[in-house]
């Protein structure tokens, strides 16, 4: 994360000030977990779709608008995996559904990975520095890769099974907790820690969080820069892959839009977070699905623009996003 | 007096002039150049859309922002009249009130947003409006008892813009002057008429402070213009343009719904208009508009045939499907924006010198 010295802890507490908060005007605590479950895995998801939009921006200043296509495809390039191996999801065997699922998210990553290195490389590196064109050229490749599922996959909606073993819910007291969502959960927290970790913990993590904060020093010491953003664009898109993946078994059906469709939020979440932090996109994120269900729960009416509102509180709170990076 | 009426920003190139004359000719005989019901739908689209485009372009291209929310002032506008003749009664009157709210809504969200994020990077207010637009779309789809949800709203128009109704009994050149084509006229002359205002205002002192922003915000700040309160102005001017536009098109189609106002394929529709037909010169959006809709309408004919020729080959019939026109317009825009940014106009420029 690239906070400084000192923790903040505010956000933190405005997360868990809003789940209490929440509890006795739900009422009941079985729906309040049920609710609180749901908006924490549906916020890893966020998270894990947009973890990788706001280094690559952090790092390079660039912003795709096309990072939504990278979700679909995700998805797609994982029917290459679920549909040959249609048995081993459908086995009453943990081992075996996880199986199919690590290797789907493999070759999504793989693929969306690839493809992130070829759009980095072609459609990306020409329009450095030029914000309009960015925006221009990304969402003109947004529409070529969408109209491109359309060819190969077919313009209809695709159902995907869940393997049989996420199915279903644990009952916990009286409150029902979709086994997805669990999964969800501890497949998000991986994700952050592992970014966590790889961000703090390792000597490229220094240059990634040293080159969002300020990319002239890094250069200067003699680091190629570029070299390190092709790497994090890279991963950026592969985690798009994998958030695509996720998003595809929960979703279970796919259309070619559903990545753009969730590109709204995304924006939300990384702007709430602070352009170029993944500790505030990881933040943004769950805050922004928890009053999603919350409110939709409570008032369905304010669900619709719940999203606007807590961007708009949040920027007024902190202009620059939960946890604001230095430069910006 | 031609000078006058283009705001003395003429084509400056033979090729173009002789493209925007067919066009403007087309457009304006219409009726009687292209009878049957789905020609004059395609040309009144081109009418709107050469509106929407232009003042699309007033931001995108002439002062340098990109906004998604360009459909929410055109569905502002759409939905005005359709709630308004729903709920009031297919009158004028009803029809006034309708554009006044809707131009008024369109006024304070655009004032709203511009005070909120135009201050900001460019990225931003993108992201911001795309937020907001999404989020406006969802309200029009929700708030069913207003807008009529998803299924939209339909509603008859005053009596003389009805097809029943006969301006006069004789046909004029075999055509018979039904409400249908005194809509397309009402169309047509609002769109000349705000096409003309929009190349007023680029080609006025604040239309060139614009441009200045675009190419340097400090330079036009340094030099004493407020920024934020220029972008701002031209973002409300572009949005009650929009906002007209819907208008219009609601007119037109005598229904409004969230596909054919409110989705984002008519944003990306936008975009690539302004960008094919060449950014920063309102001349592209004629242009632009006009081919894309003859695309929309036509292309996929063309395509179908191709498809059907390369049956057998791999892949290719897919590319060439009918349903994949807009692949072909997004590879066109993508090597638009690199390698003729100034767009089809810009090049019919470029070849005179």
């Amino acid at each position: 994360m690239t906070e400084t010295k000192h923790a903040d802890w505010a956000p933190l507490i405005l997360i868990a000030a809003l789940a209490l908060g929440a509890l006795p005007f739900v009422g009941s605590l079985s729906t309040w977990v049920t609710l609180t479950v749901a908006g924490l895995a549906m916020g890893m998801m966020i998270f894990v779709m947009s973890s990788g939009l706001t280094l690559v921006f952090g790092l390079m200043d660039v912003i795709n608008f096309g990072h939504g296509v990278f979700i679909s495809i995700g998805a797609y390039v994982a029917l290459l995996v679920l549909v040959p191996l249609a048995a081993w999801g459908t086995a009453d065997s943990l081992g075996l559904n996880l199986g199919v699922i690590g290797l789907a998210a493999v070759v999504a990553m793989v693929a969306t990975g690839a493809l992130g290195y070829f759009f980095e490389r072609v459609v990306i590196r020409p329009v450095y520095g030029q914000h309009l064109k960015q925006i221009l050229i990304t969402t003109g490749g947004l529409i070529v890769a969408e109209q491109l599922i359309h060819a190969l996959w077919g313009a209809n909606p695709i159902p995907v099974r869940l393997p049989e073993t996420l199915r279903g819910s644990f009952v916990i007291g009286d409150a029902a907790v979709e086994r997805f969502r669990v999964f969800a959960i501890l497949l998000g927290l991986a994700v952050f820690a592992g970014m966590h970790l790889g961000l703090n913990r390792t000597r490229i993590g220094l240059l990634i969080r040293a080159g969002v904060e300020n990319t002239e020093m890094v250069e200067a010491l003699g680091y190629d820069i570029r070299k390190i953003f092709v790497g994090v664009f890279v991963a950026g898109s592969a985690l798009a892959g994998l958030g695509g993946v996720l998003w595809a078994l929960y979703r279970q059906i796919l259309v070619a839009s559903m990545g753009m469709e969730m590109m709204v939020l995304i924006f939300i979440a990384i702007i709430i977070g602070g352009l170029g932090s993944v500790g505030g996109c990881f933040a943004g994120s769950i805050l922004l699905a928890l009053l999603a269900n919350y409110s939709g729960f409570l008032v369905p009416k304010l669900a619709l623009v719940s999203n606007i509102v807590l961007m708009l509180a949040i920027l007024s709170w902190r202009p620059q996003g939960l946890y604001p990076v230095a430069r910006r | 007096m031609l000078h006058r009426l283009l705001s003395g920003d003429l084509p400056r190139s033979h090729a173009l002039t002789v493209a925007l004359v067919v066009v403007l000719v087309s457009l304006a005989f219409a009726p009687f150049l292209f009878p049957g019901s789905q020609s004059l739908n395609v040309a009144a689209k081109i009418c709107v859309f050469i509106v929407l485009a232009a003042s699309y372009d007033l931001l995108l291209g002439y002062t340098g922002i990109v906004s998604f929310a360009h459909t929410m002032f055109y569905g502002i506008g759409g939905y005005g009249v359709a709630v308004a003749m729903h709920g009031i009664g297919a009158t004028w009157g009803a029809m006034g009130v309708g554009v006044a709210l809707a131009l008024l809504l369109s006024l304070i969200l655009a004032v709203v947003i511009g005070l909120f994020s135009l201050r900001v990077r460019a990225i931003f207010f993108a992201m911001i409006t795309l937020a907001v637009a999404s989020a406006f779309a969802v309200l029009a789809s929700q708030l069913r008892d207003i807008t009529g949800g998803e299924d939209g709203r339909s509603y008859s128009v005053p009596a003389m813009l009805r097809p029943s109704f006969r301006l006069i009994e004789d046909q004029v050149l075999g055509v018979s002057i039904t409400g249908r084509i005194l809509t397309y006229y009402l169309v047509f002359f609002a769109s000349l008429g705000l096409f003309l205002l929009a190349l007023r205002i680029v080609n006025s002192p604040f239309g060139r402070v614009l441009q200045a922003i675009r190419e340097n915000e400090f330079r036009a700040e340094a030099l004493g213009y407020r920024v934020v309160v220029y972008r701002t102005v031209a973002s409300v001017l572009s949005a009650t343009m929009a906002t007209l536009a819907g208008v219009l098109m609601a007119l037109w189609l005598r229904y409004t719904g969230p596909d054919t106002t409110l989705s984002f394929a008519i944003m990306i529709d936008i975009l690539l208009m302004v960008v094919i037909g060449g950014m920063g010169t309102l001349y592209g959006a004629v242009l632009g508009a006009a081919i894309f809709i003859l695309a929309q309408n036509y292309l996929q004919v063309v395509m179908g045939k191709l498809s059907a020729a390369t049956d057998g080959i791999p892949l290719l019939p897919q590319l060439l499907h009918p349903d994949r026109w807009l692949l072909w317009l997004g590879i066109l825009f993508v090597l638009s924006v690199y390698f003729f940014p100034t767009g089809i106009v810009g090049r019919l420029r470029a070849q005179r010198r």
